[in-house]
């Protein structure tokens, strides 16, 4: 460890050719939540305190429900994006590193498909 | 998980009160670093006192004022005392600055002194920054070009000197790469705003035929995109330099060459 030079410290392993991916990214769906939260939000804000046929109804009208879809893949993407920047920021131990940025991709994957497909069942009617 | 806390060994103790100046009307108090790496002790702060009516207007004239009057042990860089060299840049009233241009009347009360943040202190007010010269010397500080030597010069034309404006001044004194978080968390594999404003000054020049490489070499999740547009940078710059508005130009080049 000592014998290396301090160019090759600084070099490290080189650069990985990538990230412009991610970061454009980001941003792209940071664009679109700013839209898709406000279109979400209405009918979810009309729907509350319906009853359960009422609520089913507001997320069958097939624009809602469209817009809850993108609404929920994008957030999550959104959010495993972020998340993601955080834990490569403040968590430095290798295994740690590891285990939350693993967490981090599944759990959002998970929690995102999970809230398309509630809204892609109601929209269907099944 | 990043560290908020300071070791046992290096928690800042109060050090020694020097005693004032003797009939001095117009007295300031001066609270400065201390660490020895010889003596196994932990970093401590001592107090001087000066005449100010006898010390003149900047910091780096009160600090040769304490050197030569008051204790010669006091380390610290400096040369040129004019702002070119880079070399006293240190912490000064919270803010990373050059010592030499930063006048004593834009500090309220008290002036507090400490090194550059974050980076491992050689002894006193100066920092060891072996790491950021060779983040430097990593993206290729010089003209890169594959076309033979012109007869006379590398051409360039006005408008495309003008780029260089705001870049070409940087006197690598690394207030801004120490006052970044971003560097201060994971300074070991980002560059920090100073090797990246280098890096855009060379990518912009028109002369410079290894863009595309300095690209490459940047494109990178940690060399680069650990810059959260903070802007510490642009604050705390002693020459008014904007190194985030730089990564913000690498960046939008690295979605342009893709787009």
């Amino acid at each position: 460890m000592q014998f290396r030079t301090d160019r090759q410290r600084a070099t490290g392993l080189g650069a990985a050719k990538e990230g412009v991916g991610h970061w454009w990214n980001q941003r792209v769906t940071a664009v679109a939540l700013a839209v898709l939260v406000l279109l979400f939000i209405w009918p979810l804000g009309s729907a509350l305190g319906e009853d359960y046929d009422e609520v089913l109804e507001t997320y069958r009208n097939p624009f809602n429900a469209i817009v809850a879809i993108l609404m929920f893949a994008t957030a999550f993407y959104h959010l495993k994006l972020g998340l993601q920047v955080v834990i490569e920021d403040y968590v430095h131990g290798k295994a740690m590193r590891t285990a939350l940025l693993l967490a981090n991709t599944l759990l959002c994957a998970f929690f995102g498909i999970a809230g398309v497909f509630a809204v892609v069942k109601i929209a269907l009617g099944a | 998980m990043a560290e908020f806390s300071l070791p046992k060994n290096s928690r800042v103790l109060v050090g020694k009160t020097w005693p004032k100046p003797a009939d001095a009307k117009n007295v300031r108090a001066f609270k400065i670093y201390r660490w020895n790496p010889d003596t196994g002790e932990n970093p401590r702060i001592d107090t001087y006192y000066l005449d100010m009516d006898a010390c003149g207007p900047m910091v780096l004239d009160a600090l040769i004022k304490i050197k030569n009057e008051i204790d010669p042990t006091l380390t610290f860089r400096r040369s040129c005392r004019e702002g070119i060299c880079g070399s006293c840049a240190m912490n000064i009233d919270g803010i990373n600055t050059l010592a030499c241009i930063y006048g004593l009347d834009e500090v309220k009360g008290d002036v507090k002194i400490y090194p550059l943040p974050h980076m491992p202190v050689v002894k006193d007010l100066i920092p060891d920054l072996t790491h950021f010269y060779a983040q430097h010397a990593s993206i290729m500080p010089w003209l890169e070009t594959k076309t033979n030597r012109p007869a006379q010069e590398w051409r360039q034309s006005i408008e495309d000197r003008k780029k260089l404006d705001g870049l070409y001044e940087c006197v690598m004194c690394a207030s801004c790469s120490t006052s970044c978080p971003s560097y201060w968390w994971n300074g070991d594999r980002y560059l920090g705003p100073a090797a990246l404003l280098h890096a855009y000054r060379w990518i912009i020049d028109s002369r410079d035929e290894a863009t595309g490489e300095r690209l490459d070499d940047l494109e990178d999740p940690f060399k680069l995109y650990r810059c959260h547009t903070i802007m510490n940078c642009a604050k705390t710059c002693p020459k008014g330099l904007n190194p985030a508005k730089a990564i913000a130009e690498i960046k939008k080049l690295m979605v342009e060459r893709r787009a």
